[in-house]
């Protein structure tokens, strides 16, 4: 490999930062990707990997900083101007149009694509490159008729045909098979040997000790450290991807009875999810009256599932779910909901509020039983009002009652949906991601109210991405990997870095529970 | 029966269902580049009604047959403005442009009421000359007939063997995506929509100019919305829009059928028959129903900003 | 809309409900001066045509009855459109609705005649409902099943429904001197009117309506749930909201809702049942009710608007000699004028 230290980059990023209503996705971000290498970018889910190359592609735009292309500043509005530099990206749900063929959707981003198809010529392109790059697929088929590993080979065909130089890949192997993935591999070793630049962003540790060049670490929205692979080790790597420090605030272990009734317990829970999502394989969970269960790993391996089966939004195709020592499998949400179910969802927007009304409406939608009075002719306001209120007081949240729930910041609409979840006394409380978005205050008053609630002998149901959190917070903490539960722990015994591994799947030990 | 009642039973069919072939062909592309035209009703009048005037006026059913498709084109264009320009609501502008076609197409008629034209002169189908006369006079078809497999197949091949075909079935399935392969979503719906309307406006002269030979208010008893239905029918596909006119024009072979041979089943049973065997097979196809529908079938295209 | 922002600025930063009315004025002024351009191509006078649609309707008593009497099914149709539209259905069925709802309150005529008003009246506001809402069960159910978009389902309804109707009446109920229509209906089965007029008890069932679909979205347990069901469905659904429930039964009751607008139209306005009498009344209910956000004092005005210039139209045929269909010109236009300007309605959904 020849040495890049004295090479002027393909693309470098000096000073690049964009700022979200609710965050700084990048700050301040310098970036060096050279030719005929491959360039991981690695972080956590929140780090502002993809953010940080949509803006290279053009999707967005940076507040400051400045792109360079062989030494030269460009700038980069649009993905047609991306293209003319040849940069090209596949993003993470894939972008390909389903009801095309593969040759349709190549042939669509063709720069010298004639008036008149020639469907045998643009075959013949195709699998020219394709054998080329070991990248087989059929033209003629449908898109929607791929698995997702031969759709990510499309979209690199179609990079490729474009005249891309530059490929960005966002978690190209998030969906795909174990031999699917090395395939992928072999395939991005090809083209690293015929020029090509490649970014792979990426949170799998694995990965990017097996095939990347040249490793940059995004922690904050920060780069926390860049690494040649022969520098790189895995300690090191999990050492910048996580903080290293944890505050070691724990909160001493209340009084529990083993022996009583599980609030929640899912024997062989089996999902099935098509397209994207990830099927639940086989779960076995017990949640005893004050227990907090905490659940780690990254977005996109099950969580959500686990989440929408235990409120019934999904269905078990096998195995069966127990609440409060009744057997509730596959009944609806109103039913999970009456038995004093609670969920706090990780997108307080689009799950749990409705936007047009306001937070005195949103407020009465989980119980609108409790609230309707002369049969349903009217809603008793008044005692929505002072239910909420009794809760607001003890958590020490503001409300207002007749803001639009649109119109209420992130921060306040989490809290808001944490308000009402946390009032009538909920039994188990399904809690996603439940300090996203909220100020330290809020996070603190947030936590302080799941473990009233436990103290209460609720049981929680903790997911989350921070570990910090759930080492603080939870009795029990489990590992879920690719819809299976990887791992147990109790968080006192538990090494943080044994989680980490786990969560970036380099190590996988099937552990007995139940 | 006679053979020959059945041939002319076949011959009427054929009559029929030719103007719905080719609404039925200009919707498919409409609605491949994602707009549902609810107002086909509507162009159809203006265009039977203004086809026909121009016949009366100039004495040459080709140029009342030239007008008629224009006009067709042109009425399109109310529609996209609305839809593509001002973004308004897909079913409700067509629906406007529905009231807005029995409206004008009354108005442009009026005069024209009961007025008798030379339609557009019958050419015998190729080899059937040696046949008697009583048979040669039923297989003696206009030019739109002749035309109307060529045209299905023309219609084909352009969206599905042309670089501009291409881009606007993209359209049609994500406009986004056919943005960033750098077409512009808006110019290819305008496109898509006079086109659609052109061949809307053949339709309808044939019904006024052809096959009718006059005109009244409301002459298209609902053949726009027979369109939209043989376009979910027909899987947003030209060649199987072909077989949703034969369904259609078999029906109706059948109704008459049935009626010459003394049979009572009452044709308003028989009428329905298109729209029920619509709805069946969109419950056969139950949940795949999305792969056939183009994906972004009556979505605003917002752009990027 | 910008530009007319520009003409009113005090206006538009004044108060936002005169600046609305002044733009709806403004709208129908440009709609009447399109129209009144056409009259002009056509060699019309259309000063003397407005003269005539204003003195029609509302320049006496019995020309406003007139309107109010159009006004009674628009008002019931696009009622029929608001309900559904709350749980985010788009229900294009009316016409449909109206045609089976018409078809099995005429059922009841016919059947009981012999029966006095008091039974036979309220028998045939329960068939005409009834109808209308197994008319919509089927698409509500297809779509609360995930099978069939109710969109596409309704549409090709509203061509099934008039055939059917054409088969009941050419088939049993035409009566001996025509086979386009059934017998008139015996008086017992026909709506009482008020007045010296011909608007009937259906103008007071689409107010109480209204009023009623006002009171149930503003107060009630099921007006707080289908509005956060037609908000965020997903998040309904969380909240542990019975969505499918909901599809179905809503579309039902619209679907009911829009039957009544038939029985209304043949008990009340036509007193017999004729083939293809709706003529896109259930369209029209549409068309009101998406003009007017779905909101039931638009969905009044709006239908007041249209009533008054279909009701012109009468007499514009008279006096000018032009077909009654050109008043759906003026119709479109002013439909037209206020599609292209989207952000009117902002935030609302119908």
């Amino acid at each position: 490999m020849p040495n890049p230290q004295n090479q002027t980059p393909m693309i470098a990023l000096r000073g690049v930062t964009k700022r979200f209503p609710m965050t700084l996705a990048n700050d301040h971000i310098d970036l060096d990707i050279f030719g005929s290498e491959i360039h991981a970018l690695l972080g956590e889910n929140g780090a502002g990997k993809s953010t940080l190359m949509k803006i290279l592609f053009g999707f967005y735009r940076a507040d400051a900083g400045e792109i360079q292309l062989n030494g030269k500043s460009i700038t980069i509005r649009s993905p047609r101007d991306a293209h003319e530099y040849r940069i090209g990206m596949v993003f993470q749900d894939l972008n390909l149009i389903p009801a095309f063929s593969v040759a349709e959707n190549i042939a669509l981003f063709l720069p010298d694509l004639k008036a008149v198809l020639k469907p045998q010529e643009i075959d013949e392109r195709i699998n020219e490159v394709s054998k080329q790059y070991g990248l087989e697929v059929n033209p003629r088929a449908l898109v929607s008729q791929l698995s997702i590993g031969e759709q990510q080979k499309v979209e690199i065909l179609k990079l490729l045909l474009s005249n891309a130089r530059l490929l960005i890949l966002d978690e190209p192997t998030r969906v795909l098979a174990p031999h699917e993935v090395e395939a992928l591999f072999g395939v991005l070793d090809n083209l690293r040997k015929d020029g090509y630049a490649i970014v792979l962003i990426t949170h799998k540790l694995k990965e990017v000790l097996e095939c990347a060049d040249r490793i940059t670490v995004l922690r904050g929205g920060r780069v926390a450290g860049s690494l040649l692979r022969a520098e790189a080790t895995e300690e090191k790597l999990v050492a910048l991807m996580f903080e290293k420090e944890l505050s070691g605030l724990k909160i001493a272990e209340p009084k529990r009875d083993e022996m009583s009734t599980p609030v929640l317990e899912l024997r062989g829970v089996e999902t099935y999810v098509e397209g994207a999502g990830m099927s639940l394989k086989g779960i076995n969970l017990q949640i005893r009256p004050g227990e907090i269960v905490g659940v780690a790993g990254v977005s996109g391996n099950g969580q959500k599932e686990l989440c929408d089966v235990v409120l019934g939004m999904e269905l078990c195709v096998r195995g069966e779910k127990y609440l409060f020592g009744k057997n509730l499998t596959n009944r609806p949400v109103g039913a999970m909901r009456k038995n004093g179910v609670s969920f706090i969802p990780e997108n307080p927007l689009a799950m749990a509020s409705v936007p047009f009304m306001t937070v005195l409406e949103n407020m009465a939608l989980t119980q609108t039983w409790r609230y309707a009075r002369n049969g349903g002719f009217a809603m008793d306001w008044g005692v929505v009002k002072a239910d909420i209120q009794q809760t607001a007081k003890r958590l020490e949240f503001p409300v207002n009652f007749y803001t639009i729930a649109k119109s209420l910041s992130g921060g306040n609409l989490q809290r808001m949906v944490i308000l009402r979840e946390m009032t009538h006394d909920p039994r188990l409380i399904v809690a996603s991601y439940l300090t996203r978005g909220l100020d330290v205050q809020s996070a603190l008053a947030a936590r302080q109210a799941l473990i009233q609630a436990r103290e209460g002998g609720a049981g929680v149901l903790l997911v989350s991405e921070d570990l910090e959190e759930l080492f603080t917070l939870s009795d029990r903490l489990l590992v879920l990997y690719g819809g299976r539960i990887v791992g147990e722990f109790k968080p006192p015994e538990t090494d943080i870095y044994q989680v980490g591994h786990l969560m970036t799947g380099s190590k996988v030990e099937h552990v007995a529970n139940g | 029966m006679s053979l020959l009642s059945i041939l002319g039973v076949l011959s009427s069919a054929i009559f029929s269902g030719t103007s719905l072939l080719y609404t039925t062909l200009g919707e498919v592309i409409g609605q491949r580049s994602g707009i549902v035209n609810l107002g086909l009703e509507g162009v159809l009048l203006v265009s039977a009604s203004s086809g026909f005037a121009v016949t009366v006026i100039t004495g040459n059913p080709f140029l009342g047959l030239l007008a008629a498709a224009l006009i067709g084109g042109l009425t399109n264009m109310i529609l996209g403005y609305l839809v593509i320009h001002r973004k308004a609501n897909q079913l409700a502008s067509g629906l406007a442009l529905m009231f807005f076609g029995f409206g004008l197409s009354a108005l442009i008629g009026k005069p024209y009421v009961g007025a008798r034209i030379n339609g557009l002169p019958r050419i015998p189908l190729p080899g059937t000359s040696g046949l008697p006369q009583l048979y040669t006079s039923l297989f003696s078809f206009d030019i739109l007939i002749h035309l109307s497999i060529p045209t299905a197949i023309l219609v084909w091949w352009i969206l599905f063997r042309t670089r501009w075909g291409l881009g606007l079935r993209a359209v049609g399935e994500n406009a986004d995506t056919a943005f960033a392969s750098g077409r512009d979503p808006r110019l290819i719906r305008y496109q898509a929509l006079f086109l659609s309307g052109l061949l809307a406006g053949l339709g309808a002269a044939h019904l006024s100019i052809a096959y009718t030979m006059n005109w009244t208010e409301y002459m298209t008893a609902g053949r726009g919305f027979i369109a939209v239905a043989l376009v979910i029918f027909s899987r947003w596909h030209p060649m199987r829009a072909i077989v949703g006119a034969l369904v259609f024009s078999g029906a109706v072979a059948f109704q008459l059928l049935l009626q010459s041979s003394g049979v009572q089943v009452s044709p308003f049973l028989l009428d329905t028959i298109p729209y029920v065997l619509t709805i069946l097979v969109l419950i056969a196809w139950g949940g795949n129903r999305r792969q056939s529908a183009p994906a972004s079938l009556g979505c605003v295209y917002h752009g990027t900003e | 809309m910008s530009q007319t922002a520009k003409t009113f600025p005090r206006v538009s930063l004044s108060n936002p409900l005169v600046n609305n009315l002044i733009r709806y004025l403004l709208m129908i002024l440009l709609a009447l001066l399109l129209f009144g351009i056409i009259l002009l191509v056509t060699g019309k006078d259309p000063i003397q045509s407005y003269r005539d649609i204003f003195s029609a309707t509302l320049g006496s008593t019995y020309g406003f009855s007139e309107v109010l009497l159009a006004m009674i099914p628009m008002l019931l149709t696009a009622l029929a459109v608001a309900l559904p539209a709350r749980v985010g259905l788009i229900n294009v069925g009316g016409e449909g609705q109206v045609y089976i709802g018409a078809a099995f309150a005429t059922w009841g005529a016919l059947a009981f005649q012999n029966k006095p008003a008091w039974i036979l009246l309220p028998l045939m506001t329960l068939l005409g409902m009834i109808g209308g809402a197994l008319w919509a069960f089927v698409p509500g159910y297809l779509k609360s099943i995930g099978l069939v978009n109710e969109t596409i389902a309704t549409l090709l309804m509203n061509s099934i429904a008039p055939k059917i109707v054409g088969f009941l009446i050419f088939g049993f109920w035409h009566s001996p001197m025509d086979t386009v229509k059934t017998d008139n209906f015996v008086s017992a089965a026909r709506l009482p009117t008020f007045f010296d007029t011909r608007v009937h008890l259906g103008f007071v069932f689409a107010l109480v309506l209204l009023a009623l679909f006002w009171f149930i979205m503003k107060y009630t347990r099921w007006g707080l749930e289908m509005r956060a069901i037609g908000g965020n469905a997903q998040a309904a659904r969380r909240n542990g909201i019975p969505l499918k429930g909901y599809l179905v039964t809503v579309m039902c009751i619209g679907g009911a809702i829009a039957g009544l607008a038939g029985m209304a139209q043949v008990s009340g306005f036509y007193g017999v049942l004729l083939l293809n009498f709706s003529m896109g009344l259930g369209f029209m209910g549409f068309l009101i009710c998406w003009l007017a956000g779905g909101d039931p004092i638009g969905i009044f005005l709006m239908s007041f608007v249209v009533a008054v210039i279909t009701t012109g139209g009468n007499l514009l045929q008279l006096t000018q000699g032009l077909p009654y269909a050109v008043i759906n010109i003026l119709l479109a236009l002013a439909l037209f004028v206020v599609l292209a300007s989207p952000r009117f309605f902002e935030g609302k959904k119908a």
